[in-house]
């Protein structure tokens, strides 16, 4: 996945930093919260949502069961409506073609539609340095790319940025890039929104390249979908003569009808809208209306690893909503950047660890940032249960065992970092299976309770530090079941 | 082996566990779902999609057909337009009144000539009642998809009530998947600025619906 984020500290690590920012705190706490409240009215508009979010996991569950049948039908469908289908196993043999077809063109720009495949892939990264340079034109994008900062949400990769910084962003960088920000910019959004409208305008009119991503893929027709709000993803999609699309393999959908579904869940499961301003839908190319080359650019990168696991695989049912970071009480404190990924919040957690495999420090924690409240199950318009995922890929880590990766089965050897909690698992197992034992302990711990320390010593300090330790009875309750018979005597 | 070859293999290994005789995808998606939702008559439907466009900053107008001409020509002088883009299948009628230049659609066209066009009037192929949408198809009435796109100011006639439907699952219906499409709801807009939303970005930041009746 994306260079931007190899060496990340552990999420316990990132989140410590993040959650002692204030300034991040109160952009996030205000950010969530506006939108938490939209997204509930707009899902009580539709009285039928659970069928919906119903159908939906059905439609995704069952296209994941026929992956291989349906991208077979998806790419005769978009090569007989003119386009171009290429398949990449990984991120690099992403980059290596879209920068082959980039050169083709003799360009040395292009425009970027938001699009999460290729901030996974890293793909401006490699065009930089292949001496191409990729101009992100959604707002959010604008303003990661200009602070030189990383994203840190699936839908607003900036929304850890107020509007003051926000401001000092535009104002100091937008010369380095092109047409510099307006004299006397304030900070009311409007007014950054019109900066951003003449800062790309200029970017787009002379674009010959497009780079974009897709909501949708439909196998029957061979249309893709692309669903956004400023109008920066139809200028990406019809002004430039070369359209290059990069879309992960999960996002088919069987047929045109499956629209239906989606296209009333998504919008109101992200931005809170009935209907998001702009959707583009586009089959093959279309004489003498938009770009007359259309490459479609199929990426695996870690999909058919998860597909390949029996609990793990219903996170390829996301449709990249974000519902589920906004409800996220560890989200809302920690931010996005801790999760050391394009994909933050609840599915991040279990998206990268699957995608990107549990060898490196940061993946083989994410699974544990999450208090398993279930908020994310509840909002989710495709119905993951994240928190099951999680507690199967915590159990994955700390015990190993078999999974899929880059398409060979390997065994994974039980993570080092749990050994305490194995070795307590194991004396708990071995105590509880040798009654008379236990029944000494018991006794033992009984009558040396008053002897207890109010925290544990050692590994277990921290824990115990905002946490009373359960008192030992004076009594264990197999002595007192014996001595009362049971309660029976009417003895305390 | 190609990547085609290899990603294929992958998924056939990934999917070992899932039976061969899976049910068919008619029986694997339940429809019970609403085809819309609630209980309206057409005009009741119409108004509603008036509601919503509104809702969502578009500016609505209402007439008939003998007035469209007239009530166009007062939208375009309002705003001082000066060059309209027209496409090619535009009933000439509705312009009649105007005064403005009239741009034709051009394949050869530069965008930066489109740039400088004040203002674009087109039909549309359908309009969603429950999301305040309409759908542009690229029909002859319509245009290519950048005429919508660059100009700041978009103008697009609703026949109603028969371009008018309830919901999204019934637009879908109409609507011909080989064709290009654009869904509009409302002006460019974006929530990018602490998750509130702003109209007026990079499309056209002024859209104006006419919902034109027959009588």
């Amino acid at each position: 996945m994306s260079g931007t984020f190899v060496g990340m500290p552990a999420f316990p690590k990132a989140a410590h930093e993040a959650v002692n920012n204030q300034t991040l705190r109160g952009n996030l706490r205000h950010a969530t919260h506006t939108i938490r409240a939209k997204r509930a009215k707009a899902v009580t508009e539709v009285s039928d949502w659970a069928e919906l979010r119903e159908a939906g996991k059905r439609i995704k569950d069952h296209t994941l069961r026929h992956l291989d049948r349906y991208l077979v039908q998806l790419e005769e469908s978009v090569t007989a409506a003119g386009g171009i289908v290429h398949w990449a196993a990984d991120a690099d043999e992403a980059n290596r073609i879209v920068t082959e077809l980039v050169k083709e063109t003799g360009e040395s720009e292009v425009v970027k539609v938001k699009s999460m495949a290729t901030q996974e892939i890293g793909l401006n990264e490699a065009l930089e340095e292949e001496g191409i340079r990729a101009y992100e034109t959604d707002l959010a994008e604008l303003i990661v790319q200009l602070g030189k900062d990383r994203p840190s949400h699936i839908l607003v990769p900036a929304i850890h940025r107020n509007r003051g910084e926000i401001r000092e962003i535009f104002a100091r960088e937008m010369s380095e890039w092109g047409r510099p920000a307006p004299e006397g910019l304030t900070d009311t959004p409007a007014e950054l929104a019109e900066a951003a409208r003449l800062h790309l305008r200029e970017k787009f009119l002379r674009a010959k390249v497009g780079v974009s991503g897709a909501n949708f893929m439909i196998a029957e027709t061979g249309t893709l979908v692309v669903v956004e709000s400023e109008g920066n993803g139809r200028m990406c999609l019809t002004l430039p003569e070369t359209l290059i699309s990069v879309v992960g393999i999960e996002k088919i959908l069987p047929t045109w009808r499956d629209l239906e579904v989606f296209l009333q869940t998504l919008p109101r499961s992200s931005t809170a809208e009935r209907m998001n301003p702009y959707t583009s839908m586009w089959t093959g190319t279309t004489d003498e209306d938009g770009p007359q080359n259309f490459h479609l650019v199929l990426i695996d990168n870690g999909r058919t690893d998860t597909l390949a696991d029996e609990v793990g695989r219903q996170a390829l049912r996301c449709i990249r909503c974000s519902a589920c970071l906004n409800v996220c009480p560890v989200y809302e404190r920690a931010g996005g950047h801790a999760y050391g990924s394009v994909y933050p919040g609840p599915i991040g957690a279990i998206l990268s660890p699957q995608l990107r495999g549990t060898a490196s420090e940061i993946d083989a924690s994410l699974p544990y940032a999450s208090t398993l409240c279930g908020a994310c199950y509840e909002v989710c318009p495709v119905a993951i249960d994240i928190p099951e995922v999680l507690v199967h890929l915590r159990e994955r880590i700390v015990e190993g065992g078999p999974v899929t990766r880059e398409g060979n089965k390997v065994v994974l050897q039980p993570a080092k970092g749990h050994a305490a909690e194995r070795a307590a698992m194991r004396a708990a197992r071995w105590a509880f299976s040798h009654p008379g034992a236990l029944r000494t302990g018991q006794r033992f711990a009984s009558r040396t309770r008053r002897l207890h320390p109010r925290s544990l010593p050692g590994p277990g300090k921290a824990w115990s530090e905002t946490r009373d330790l359960p008192p030992v009875p004076k009594e264990p309750f197999r002595d007192w079941w014996q001595r009362t018979n049971g309660g029976k005597d009417g003895s305390k | 082996m190609s990547s085609r070859e290899r990603i294929l293999g992958r998924v056939q290994r990934a999917l070992a566990d899932v039976q061969q005789d899976d049910t068919p995808y008619e029986q694997a998606v339940p429809r019970d779902y609403l085809r819309e939702h609630g209980d309206r008559s057409v005009e009741e439907t119409v108004d509603l999609l008036a509601e919503n466009l509104a809702d969502y900053r578009a500016i609505v107008h209402r007439c008939t057909t003998a007035d469209l001409a007239a009530t166009l020509a007062g939208m375009l002088a309002a705003r001082g337009v000066k060059t309209v883009l027209v496409p090619p299948g535009l009933d000439p009628a509705w312009l009649a009144a105007a005064d403005a230049e009239r741009v034709p659609d051009r394949a050869e066209s530069t965008q930066h000539a489109l740039d400088q066009v004040d203002s674009v009037v087109t039909g549309c192929a359908v309009a969603i009642a429950e999301t305040g949408t309409i759908v542009l198809d690229g029909s002859p009435d319509q245009g290519r998809r950048r005429i919508t796109l660059v100009p700041d100011h978009h103008i697009c006639v609703v026949r109603v009530p028969d371009q008018v439907v309830s919901s999204v699952p019934q637009g879908l219906e109409r609507l011909d998947p080989t064709r290009p499409l654009t869904w509009i709801s409302g002006p460019s807009a974006t929530s990018d600025i602490e998750l509130d939303r702003v109209e007026g970005v990079h499309g056209p930041r002024t859209l104006e619906v006419v919902l034109v009746s027959g009588e």
